[in-house]
């Protein structure tokens, strides 16, 4: 029979599958960070239980961490007592930890790749729903709760009802200026923000294929925005020559016999897909969100748009909730919106061709007055690896913020956050209401737009930017 | 967890499409290591303003919505971040059930966990039953997980579709690790081949 990427994991990762009860599901990797798990490892105490498999769990503190001096004390006593916590539980139950003084510290979504623990064919689980990300090398991972969590590391597997899957397929060629953070918003976009609700995606077609790595994290990361379950992209040389060397990677003739089992994850041909959905690189334009969840999304040639023109009468009031907290009229050009800051960072957009792209806007230039702008690498690895290349000069020369590695003003559970009635240009992955800070409002974007923004202190699109 | 069968509850309508993990409780509440203490802050930027008095406005606050256990939602609810601690502080809060048209899949999960039942019924029913808690103080409704129905005061029941093995989870109130480790032979053997 065909089978399509995710069968083919799942059917491998199958510990009990009878008809009449819900699988159990084995869990390769599971990465841990501070804020969803003290209640998991508390339960296991609780219940005199261990951790099955401390080999197969890796630990970072990410969510909480301040971005500043990392040689001065932790202010926010309860963060601090939470990453604690995370080191405690770490040290008990035997699990590796990157805490905040590693050199390999950064966002969960970010090591894992980088470590080379993000491997092909694997299950991985996290605490995060952004754990999608690693669904770019053709892994099988998804956002779990605590419970989930819990289970686990209790028993190295979940129990797991299988998913639909989605093809969602991308011929064509990218025009200039436009990124993978543009492919996937105009994704979500199309399909609506419960789009892939009980679904599986797997990218597929010639603009997916042509992407780096880096690019199809950043695909595979919003997948959750569209409400899917997991993202996916297929390994292919590109996927093999990214992990060939990494910490965690296999070596010599492991990793030569791991490249030839890889070989046998992609989809046959003549799989068939519960849903499918096609799009024409060529026909997406830089984009930017204008309202309160991710489907609120337009090209940035476009305008602000208007509540009377939603088809029912819950999107009518959605609409004008969201223009109301984001203090936009309708018909407004999109250009036309001023920023008070810029945020270059998240598990989305921190990766160093990230921060690559928006030096290279941010080069010999100067972030408006009355910007704030901050750069935040996602890991300590891409911020050595940016000051190697003099990326951290060229983003101080014009103005912008230098920060040590974390989520930051993502989700804003560190210092980092927008005041009240500040926007902010972000290309992190949620625009949700005082998502980055009670009254905030954030549009979404890609690093080349957010840098572009910074220096004009309003959207621009990329294209004509000179 | 606590077992669910049936319950009796008044019901209160929030209007919103979409409404995310973030409103249902902020990010600031999160850094808690505890699984207890997140009922106060539920939907907190909503349901207070900004010198921490009640919002008048927010449905939660209105005197007939006191001791409310059926929250009545649209469209995916739920979505966004993986936070457990949604779940944690609708319960604390006193949510029995959430009906909607459709939910958020991790939210959902998050839900069987914690002794919470989210039912997903048809848009027009969710608009009518929606519509009678606006237009009716008072107003409650019957949940029978076992019959899997959902039963207004008229005696209308509306049926609903759970998993087999989440039914019967919630119904017995059931220790899913515990229901896992009984087949650690599988786990082992799987590991060793």
């Amino acid at each position: 029979m065909k089978k399509t990427m995710y069968e083919k994991i799942w059917e491998a990762h199958l510990v009990r599958a009878s008809a009449d009860e819900v699988p159990i599901l084995y869990i390769d990797t599971h990465l841990v960070h501070e804020v969803t798990s003290p209640q998991a490892f508390e339960g296991l105490r609780l219940n005199n239980r261990k951790v099955r498999r401390p080999d197969l769990t890796f630990a970072t503190m990410d969510h909480n961490v301040p971005t500043t001096d990392r040689s001065l004390p932790i202010t926010d006593l309860i963060a601090a007592k939470q990453m604690e916590t995370l080191a405690q539980n770490c040290a008990e139950f035997d699990i590796p930890l990157y805490d905040i003084d590693s050199p390999e510290q950064g966002i969960v979504h970010v090591i894992g790749p980088e470590l080379g623990i993000t491997q092909p064919g694997t299950t991985i689980v996290c605490g995060d729903s952004h754990t999608s990300t690693h669904g770019a090398l053709g892994a099988l991972a998804f956002g779990i709760g605590t419970s989930e969590i819990e289970h686990v590391l209790a028993t190295q597997c979940l129990l797991q009802q299988k998913s639909e899957t989605f093809e969602i397929r991308i011929d064509g060629t990218l025009p200039y200026g436009v990124t993978a953070k543009d492919i996937i918003l105009s994704i979500i976009g199309h399909i609506g923000i419960d789009g892939g609700n009980g679904a599986v995606v797997e990218y597929t077609g010639s603009a997916i294929r042509a992407l780096s790595i880096e690019e199809r994290m950043t695909v595979c990361n919003m997948s959750i925005e569209a409400g899917a379950r997991a993202g996916m992209i297929a390994p292919d040389d590109a996927t093999y020559e990214y992990i060939a060397g990494r910490r965690f990677a296999p070596k010599g003739e492991d990793f030569d016999a791991a490249v030839e089992r890889w070989k046998e994850l992609p989809t046959d041909d003549g799989a068939t897909y519960d849903r499918t959905l096609q799009l024409d690189a060529a026909d997406i334009a830089p984009q930017v969100t204008w309202g309160t969840n991710p489907g609120m999304v337009t090209d940035v040639t476009s305008r602000v748009p208007d509540p009377a023109d939603m088809a029912t009468t819950d999107e009518k009031r959605a609409t004008e909730h969201a223009l109301e907290y984001m203090d936009l009229q309708p018909g407004t050009p999109i250009t036309d919106i001023p920023v008070d800051r810029v945020f270059i960072g998240s598990c989305t957009n921190s990766r160093i061709s990230d921060l690559r792209a928006a030096a290279e806007v941010a080069n010999g230039r100067k972030v408006a007055e009355n910007v704030s702008a901050m750069v935040v690498p996602g890991s300590q690895a891409v911020k050595r690896q940016a000051e190697a290349e003099g990326l951290d000069e060229i983003f101080r020369a014009a103005g912008f913020e230098w920060r040590e590695a974390g989520c930051s003003m993502c989700l804003g559970m560190n210092p980092d956050t927008l005041m009240p009635g500040q926007r902010c240009a972000s290309t992190s992955n949620r625009n949700f209401e005082g998502r980055q800070g009670k009254g905030g409002r954030t549009h979404l974007v890609s690093p080349q737009m957010a840098a572009a923004t910074a220096v004009t202190g309003h959207f621009v699109d990329i294209r004509k930017f000179q | 967890m606590e077992a669910f069968k049936e319950h009796v509850g008044l019901v209160v309508p929030l209007d919103r499409i979409n409404v995310d993990t973030d409103q249902i409780i902020p990010k600031q509440f999160l850094k808690r290591i505890e699984r207890t203490g997140f009922g106060e802050f539920l939907f907190n930027d909503w349901r207070y303003l900004e010198n921490g008095d009640p919002n008048p406005e927010f449905v939660l606050n209105h005197p007939r919505y006191s001791g409310v256990s059926i929250l009545i939602a649209g469209v995916n609810f739920g979505c966004g971040s993986s936070r457990e601690h949604a779940p944690w502080a609708l319960q604390q809060y006193g949510f029995k059930a959430i009906l909607a048209p459709s939910f958020a899949d991790i939210f959902r999960n998050n839900c069987y966990k914690n002794g919470i039942l989210p039912i997903a019924l048809p848009a027009d029913v969710i608009t009518s039953l929606s519509q009678a808690a606006h237009d009716t103080e008072g107003y409650q409704l019957m949940i029978d997980l076992e019959a899997q129905s959902v039963i207004c005061s008229d005696g209308t029941a509306h049926t609903f579709e759970i998993g087999d093995f989440e039914k019967y989870c919630l119904l017995n109130g059931l220790d899913e690790i515990g229901w896992t480790l009984q087949y650690e032979a599988d786990i082992a053997a799987y590991e060793n081949r």
